[in-house]
């Protein structure tokens, strides 16, 4: 386990490397942060000096250098929009994409489980082809087309959800500007996880319903039936532990799909979250807001794959971490 | 006891605190990136400082000055300029506004990297007592009112000593803020919301304006920000796009308001790349060819003015007889005249999300090119990309949208068509590289011309010129579009500039 973990900082360390020095080879191309920083009227002659102060004129190894030097000690550089370390400004934003991300995942888990179990079940019935129907083209309609349809419907026409905006927060242990207790905050959570949700939900469907269909096959399943166990026993208890095999799996690697929505109803809603600000920050060239975006996700999808694979063990502890080639 | 007297200063009482209570949600496209008022020359800084501070004097709808903190000023030689400071007017921190606030503020604009290339015409301030100061200028200044439009007072006392500008880094003025305007900031998460509440000191009593709370969130996405107001989130947006335009002036309970802005949008002709735009036939030809009434009419849907030179006509060098033409039958002939019948390829770039409709113009313009056998292989890039390449000028025609700060013809000039100086700054965004030594001139004599009618022959001379030169091509004058409730006053407070005077704006219940 011990050994498991220490392979996976090296492992991490290296991605982050890796994110860092790519990022560092696209901030050429994304354009001049002083021109960000000036007005029109500015002369060339400022600009120039602005761009030597930032030190923008050095070569990529002497750029890339000092930003490692100064990465090592724990600083990943200034925002020059937010003027704070980069870490912090991330950060004080994570809050907000967190929870829309956990309510997303909560809405997936709570529809696509049943939903999933519902057409393994009885695949033939009317409601299993409705729900089957529906996924299909939920999968293939792109998320920011239902978030613009939920914004119309429901805060334009029906005026029951606000459009945009995290609402009234409260701060939790002095540091955690949470919205999950005001109902204000409810209310602006609701589209943009919904939204977020049902992007997610539909693969889902479509994940529980193979596995657990393959599942009820199995030999063992038979035997429960044969011993008189209770039919909700065998689907949600037997059937549905063995399903979730493979879904945690699924889920871990769709955790980096989900960083990607996030980013898109972020910026539909205007939702204030890290994808919101990763947005804004490449529309200002906030060249050092952006790299350290880059290898906070990086280092965010390490642990979550560790963490997956923790959790595989628990789930099934025929498997063995050691032997899973890791 | 009088009861009448009573009763009516009950009703006073409630009908003044009834007038003062309504909550103003705005949405705008931009905002400052920073508190200190001296950092950007932005549309974003200039709306945040008619907030929480006061100009001496500024622009109102009909193109004249109002006096705000500047009582009355008079011009005492050509150069010196005397301004008579209102009185009794406190800043936020409470410290009372004198002279001494003023020449601070224009002697830190002066250091300001955004400022100084206006503000260096400015020799100096000097203060003459408590209420009376001096501008003296460098030379005589015609511009000298247009440029103190700049000039929002800051509170000396609370800012002195720890006032640098610094365009990356944290300092004092970037997160604190003490100015004498109608609001004061409560609250700000920076990209997301700034709250402000009602001035209770305001010296301005006369002003109507009863908004006593102001949030305002930057929303950067056009279908949010109109999805926002549509759903009653907030009262008042800007901009909005052309396709949406129908569809808020349909809704109910929806105004929107238009009005013609002053930017120019233009394409430069690079004479130094390409040999061909040396030929003033050609450069004729492809003004011909380019058709600017229906870019307004079917792009931008009515919202633009199309044009025929670069001063809109408020301003003085505008000539009303230059109008846009079109003519392909004697594009064609120019062309042939020329000796490129057969046409030849150019580069084309233009941005796509910084002005409106900026991509579709620029498609449009390439596809009636091809009329005349000029091919354009066009590029359109975000703004942030852009400006580097239009810096480098890295194709051969360019797309330029510009908005002259001092409401002046001469600013367009200076900037887009003078021969380029990279000492002075003359011409940084003549990406035509068209430089005509005359016009040049010209623009030096009309900054310190004081006689207008010298002045006005001076700037339409050099227009007529550019005109027959063809040496860029006037494309249109955007308009600007917000959108509000009803019951939101805008159409009093906006002007042609977008610093919404919100200040003075009546929301009624």
């Amino acid at each position: 386990m011990l050994a498991f973990l220490l392979r996976r900082l090296i492992q991490a360390c290296f991605v982050l490397i890796v994110i860092s020095l790519i990022s560092f080879a696209i901030q050429d191309k994304l354009g001049d942060p002083v021109r960000q920083m000036v007005g029109m009227t500015t002369t060339p002659e400022v600009r120039e000096q602005l761009r030597e102060e930032l030190g923008l004129n050095d070569g990529f190894i002497t750029q890339y250098t000092r930003f490692a030097k100064n990465a090592l000690a724990g600083d990943f550089g200034t925002s020059y929009y937010y003027k704070e370390p980069t870490i912090d400004v991330i950060l004080k934003k994570l809050p907000a994409t967190f929870e829309l991300a956990f309510c997303a995942i909560l809405l997936v888990v709570c529809i696509a489980t049943p939903f999933g179990v519902i057409t393994a079940i009885h695949p033939k019935h009317l409601v299993s082809r409705l729900i089957m129907l529906v996924s299909s083209i939920g999968l293939s309609i792109p998320i920011f087309i239902i978030a613009i349809f939920m914004v119309y419907v429901f805060s334009i026409q029906w005026n029951l959800a606000p459009s945009f905006g995290r609402g009234e927060t409260t701060v939790l242990f002095g540091f955690w500007e949470s919205g999950l207790f005001t109902k204000d905050g409810l209310s602006h959570l609701l589209l943009p996880s919904l939204s977020l949700a049902i992007a997610l939900i539909p693969i889902f469907v479509r994940l529980i319903r193979s596995e657990m269909s393959e599942v009820l096959q199995s030999e063992y399943i038979r035997f429960a039936w044969s011993k008189g166990l209770s039919a909700p026993r065998i689907y949600f208890f037997h059937a549905l532990k063995n399903t979730m095999l493979p879904i945690i799996t699924i889920g871990g690697i769709q955790a980096g799909t989900l960083v990607a929505y996030t980013i898109l109803t972020e910026t539909i809603f205007q939702w204030p979250g890290m994808g919101f600000l990763f947005m804004d920050a490449v529309s200002r060239v906030d060249t050092p807001l952006i790299s350290a975006y880059l290898m906070v996700v990086g280092g965010m999808f390490v642990v979550m794959n560790t963490f997956v694979d923790l959790i595989y063990g628990l789930v099934n502890p025929t498997v063995r971490l050691a032997s899973h080639g890791l | 006891m009088k009861p009448t007297v009573i009763i009516v200063a009950c009703l006073s009482i409630l009908l003044s605190s009834h007038t003062l209570s309504a909550t103003l949600r705005m949405a705008f496209d931009a905002d400052p990136i920073s508190l200190d008022p001296h950092e950007q020359l932005s549309e974003g800084t200039l709306q945040f400082s008619h907030l929480a501070f006061d100009p001496l004097l500024r622009w109102q709808q009909n193109g004249t000055f109002e006096a705000r903190l500047a009582t009355h000023w008079q011009a005492m030689t050509p150069s010196t300029t005397r301004f008579f400071l209102r009185q009794g007017v406190t800043f936020h921190s409470g410290h009372p506004l004198t002279s001494a606030d003023v020449v601070y503020t224009i002697n830190r604009l002066k250091h300001s990297a955004d400022f100084r290339a206006m503000f260096d015409t400015i020799q100096s301030a000097k203060i003459i007592d408590d209420y009376t100061f001096d501008v003296i200028s460098a030379k005589p200044n015609p511009l000298i009112l247009n440029i103190m439009t700049y000039v929002f007072p800051m509170d000396k006392a609370f800012y002195q000593g720890k006032d640098e500008i610094v365009k990356y880094g944290e300092t004092f003025a970037s997160r604190h803020v003490s100015g004498t305007g109608p609001f004061i900031l409560e609250k700000r998460e920076l990209g997301s919301r700034m709250e402000f509440k009602r001035n209770p000191n305001y010296w301005d009593t006369a002003s109507p304006g009863n908004v006593d709370t102001l949030i305002s969130t930057p929303i950067h996405t056009d279908a949010t920000r109109l999805a926002a107001l549509l759903s009653g989130d907030v009262d008042f947006i800007f901009p909005i796009s052309p396709i949406d335009i129908q569809r808020t002036q349909q809704t109910t309970g929806i105004q929107l308001v238009t009005m013609p802005s002053t930017r120019i949008l233009l394409l430069h002709m690079n004479q130094t790349r390409r040999k061909e735009f040396r030929d003033v036939r050609v450069r004729k030809a492809i003004n011909l060819a380019i058709n600017q009434s229906l870019i307004v009419d079917k792009i931008l849907r009515g919202y633009a003015t199309p044009a025929g030179q670069l001063s809109p006509n408020r301003f003085l060098g505008h000539v009303a007889e230059l109008q846009p033409d079109y003519d392909l039958q004697q594009a064609r002939q120019l062309m042939k005249a020329a000796g490129y019948e057969q046409g030849f390829r150019i580069s084309m770039m233009a941005p796509n999300n910084r002005y409106t409709n900026d991509e579709k113009v620029a498609q449009a313009v390439a596809a009636m090119l091809a009329k005349i056998n000029i091919k354009a292989d066009l590029k359109t890039l975000p703004k942030a990309q852009y400006f580097k390449e239009f810096d480098d000028r890295s194709a051969d025609m360019m797309m330029l949208g510009w908005q002259s700060d001092t409401m002046d013809s001469n600013n367009l000039f200076e900037f887009i068509i003078a021969c380029t100086d990279a000492k002075t700054g003359l011409g940084a965004y003549n990406a035509s590289e068209y430089c005509n030594p005359s016009i040049t001139d010209d623009i030096r004599q009309a900054n310190q011309e004081l006689n207008p009618e010298r002045r006005l022959r001076l700037l339409q001379g050099i227009e007529k010129t550019l005109y027959q030169d063809s040496a860029i091509v006037p494309l249109y004058w955007q308009f600007l579009t917000w959108a509000a409730k009803d019951k939101v006053k805008i159409q009093d407070v906006i002007n042609d500039r977008n610093y919404p005077y919100i200040g003075d704006l009546i929301i009624e219940e």
